[in-house]
């Protein structure tokens, strides 16, 4: 039983695994980028043919990031994670709490980086020296007595060597996040038109109503253009509780409302023109102004016209320049059809009859579009990727720097042994080493008469 | 002066910084080696100030923006920050035989950009967020490393495949095999941070912008496989000691998937959802 459990242990704790895990999450998320996520299944037959698609829906392809396989990777990948973690922790704690103090001497003279200086005075004068000398060149240093000298042991950021867990922890409370949002969030959209209010959203994907517990009222809806190109699209957004007004906010794109736990973000909308027409009739002098909708016929019956706008670029611009083209008959011959600019008239001649029909203007109605979402898992995901970038820098540019000062007795006077290490950036270390072995070695009160490297 | 000019001056700069370069390496003309940098370092200020007049270019128009909303100012940006890590590289390792595999990349981007739309267009509702510069900036500068990281990766197999037959030619100027290969570890290392911070900074604004951190929208999945190659590079390197053709490999193929992020998403995958980039 317990080898069978170590065997399961040592396969999470082991980095192969993280590798594969790391390769097979990459090929795999190439699947979601390549068939198109969350398409009805008719368009999945249209583009792959029967049999693919059956082979994209039993495989989950169509929704592949929320399939049961890609999320059991993803905990695989959490596991081995957090067993990696605990597996390694220990070992790297003991090298950042270490005592350096009571390394074997013997240790410290075979280290990558040494010096040996021997001064010609005895050692009790040399060690407070050094002492001062360390502290001088950065490496305030702790002593103790070793080996039948002093020691005297400094060393800057051990606890760097935690950064890579730093990391790992960042991502578990990335995937925390992204749980509790998924659990306890929800996301949804919402159209309002202007001058109404909503209480509800509806959920995207199942559009199943969301009550909010409070109403969203669209004062205004509006969009600013630079000529023909949008600007900027711009809702005046109430929060009313209970009928009461509490928050007043204009939203744009990229500046949502937050109220309650919901954000509300400008998303779409939705605009619907009328214009209003007035037709003359030049002979009998007869005249009546319409409102009219796009493609919609409307008749005056009084004269015997029918008219309509088959189609309207309408004022989506700066100038609020609108052009409509328009069909009108009287039932005597063929229909005319003419297009009309922005507040223009147009001379329609008719069979003993002409009509001044003139465009006079316009009316507008909005409906704002709003997604609506409420993440309480949001803040988790920054405090991770926040944690996670601190952890990288510190793994990747900051190392764990120790450097001992030994000095014992020698035949004759003291012999001084410079020692270090850093875990990384080696080239860097060794300058600082070579500083601090000439400030020993070039002081007058330590007086080194002989050096070996 | 327009900033049109200007960028058209910088690719011709960068284009000759590459070929000095080459020239050296190639006919070990080493007294060229000042002449180089020069050129390079000159090219780097003619594109800062390309960028600069293009901001303010935009100012002028009314329409004032930072230049990192499209297709070209973004190839614009990449080319200076490879120009500006290249020669942070060169000034580190003084060595100026690395040139010839990095400026090719900076010179190269600099000509994909002359093939695209240089007008300065407003920005759309979506594109107008403090985020943009955060994002674009962070993910151009990993960009950048990761593309001096494969010149290098290619630069190591190169050596690495003809240093037995060859010894004392060309390419014995070159740094030892181990220093590149420290080179490709560090840019890597740099590269990464950025990567993670351009990924991170994206998933705020779009989650500033409607509400949703992470979509798995074609651009975001691809960032995070290339996330996934140098992650397992630096897994495989600080757990396992992989080192030399494993990681150069590891530094083109990585970068082919950056590349695919960048370039290939929105071209190949269009069809799909695609971002204000092109």
């Amino acid at each position: 039983m317990k080898s069978n459990k170590n065997i399961i242990w040592e396969f999470f704790a082991s980095v192969k695994l993280a590798l594969f895990t790391f390769f097979v999450l990459a090929a795999t998320s190439i699947i979601g980028t390549v068939i198109p996520q969350n398409s009805s299944s008719a368009e999945y037959i249209q583009y792959y043919g029967q049999s693919a698609a059956r082979l994209i829906a039993i495989l989950d392809f169509n929704d592949m990031y929320r399939s049961w396989w890609f999320l059991a990777l993803l905990v695989l990948f959490c596991l081995n994670l957090i067993v990696c973690s605990i597996e390694r922790l220990p070992r790297v704690w003991k090298m950042v709490t270490l005592d350096n103090l009571a390394v074997e001497p013997e240790r410290i003279r075979k280290m990558g980086l040494r010096a040996s200086l021997f001064s010609s005075l005895d050692s009790d004068a040399v060690s407070g020296r050094v002492e001062e000398l360390m502290a001088a060149a950065g490496w305030k240093a702790s002593k103790g007595d070793v080996g039948g000298g002093t020691l005297f042991f400094s060393q800057k950021t051990p606890w760097v060597r935690l950064g890579v867990y730093v990391v790992h922890l960042s991502i578990l409370i990335i995937f925390i996040g992204a749980i509790i949002g998924s659990v306890l969030g929800s996301k949804g959209a919402v159209y309002i038109p202007e001058g109404q209010s909503t209480d509800r959203i509806f959920e995207t994907g199942t559009s199943r109503e969301i009550p909010l517990g409070f109403e969203v009222r669209c004062d205004q809806f509006d969009i600013e253009y630079y000529d023909t190109r949008p600007k900027e699209y711009r809702s005046d957004l109430t929060v009313l509780e209970n009928g009461k007004e509490v928050k007043k906010q204009r939203i744009v794109v990229n500046d949502p409302l937050d109220y309650r736990g919901w954000t509300f973000y400008q998303s779409s909308y939705d605009l619907r023109y009328q214009y209003t027409i007035s037709i003359k009739d030049q002979i009998s002098g007869l005249e009546k102004t319409f409102t009219v909708p796009p493609r919609q016929q409307v008749s005056w019956n009084e004269a015997g016209v029918v008219f309509g706008i088959l189609g309207d670029e309408p004022p989506n611009n700066k100038w609020g320049s609108y052009s409509l083209k328009i069909w009108f008959s009287d039932n005597k011959g063929p229909a005319s059809n003419f297009i009309l600019g922005t507040n223009s008239s147009a001379n329609v001649r008719r069979p003993g009859t002409t009509y001044l029909v003139s465009a006079q203007g316009f009316s507008r109605s909005a409906r704002t579009g709003l997604q609506v979402a409420k993440d309480p898992g949001v803040w988790y995901v920054y405090a991770g990727c926040t944690l996670m970038l601190l952890g990288l820098i510190v793994t990747f540019f900051m190392s764990h720097r120790r450097m001992w000062v030994h000095v014992v007795k020698a035949e004759k006077g003291a012999e001084i042994l410079v020692a270090g290490h850093s875990n990384k950036n080696k080239v860097g270390f060794e300058k600082d080493f070579e500083l601090l072995v000439d400030a020993l070695s070039s002081d007058e009160q330590v007086h080194i008469s002989g050096k070996k490297s | 002066m327009t900033s049109s000019q200007l960028l058209g001056i910088t690719t011709f700069a960068y284009l000759g910084a590459a070929a000095l370069y080459m020239v050296i390496l190639l006919f070990r003309a080493n007294k060229l080696g000042l002449v180089a940098t020069t050129v390079t370092a000159v090219a780097l200020l003619v594109n800062t100030a390309g960028i600069g007049l293009r901001w303010v270019e935009s100012h002028q128009m009314g329409i004032g923006y930072a230049p990192l909303s499209n297709m070209y100012e973004s190839l614009v940006f990449f080319a200076w920050s490879i120009g500006a890590f290249y020669l942070w590289v060169e000034y580190s390792y003084k060595n100026r035989f690395l040139g010839a595999f990095a400026m090719p990349f900076a010179a190269l981007a600099m000509i994909l950009a002359q093939f695209k739309n240089p007008a300065i267009s407003p920005l759309v509702p979506a594109l107008q967020s403090n985020w943009l510069i955060a994002h674009v900036v962070t993910c151009f500068i990993g960009y950048a490393a990761f593309a001096v990281a494969s010149g290098f990766g290619v630069l190591y197999l190169l050596k690495n495949r003809l240093k037995s037959d060859n010894t004392g030619g060309v390419l014995a100027q070159l740094p030892t095999l181990k220093v590149i290969d420290d080179l490709i570890h560090k840019t890597i290392l740099f590269g990464f941070l950025w990567l993670t911070a351009g990924i991170i900074t994206g998933a705020i604004w779009a989650n500033s912008a409607w509400g949703t951190y992470w979509s798995w929208d074609p651009k975001e999945t691809w960032s995070l496989i290339s996330w996934f190659v140098y992650a397992a590079a630096l897994h495989a390197r600080f757990t396992k000691g992989w080192g030399g053709q494993r990681i150069a490999w590891f530094a083109i193929i990585g970068f082919a998937s950056i590349m695919f992020t960048y370039y290939g998403v929105n071209y190949l995958l269009s069809g799909l959802h695609s971002y204000g980039g092109g």
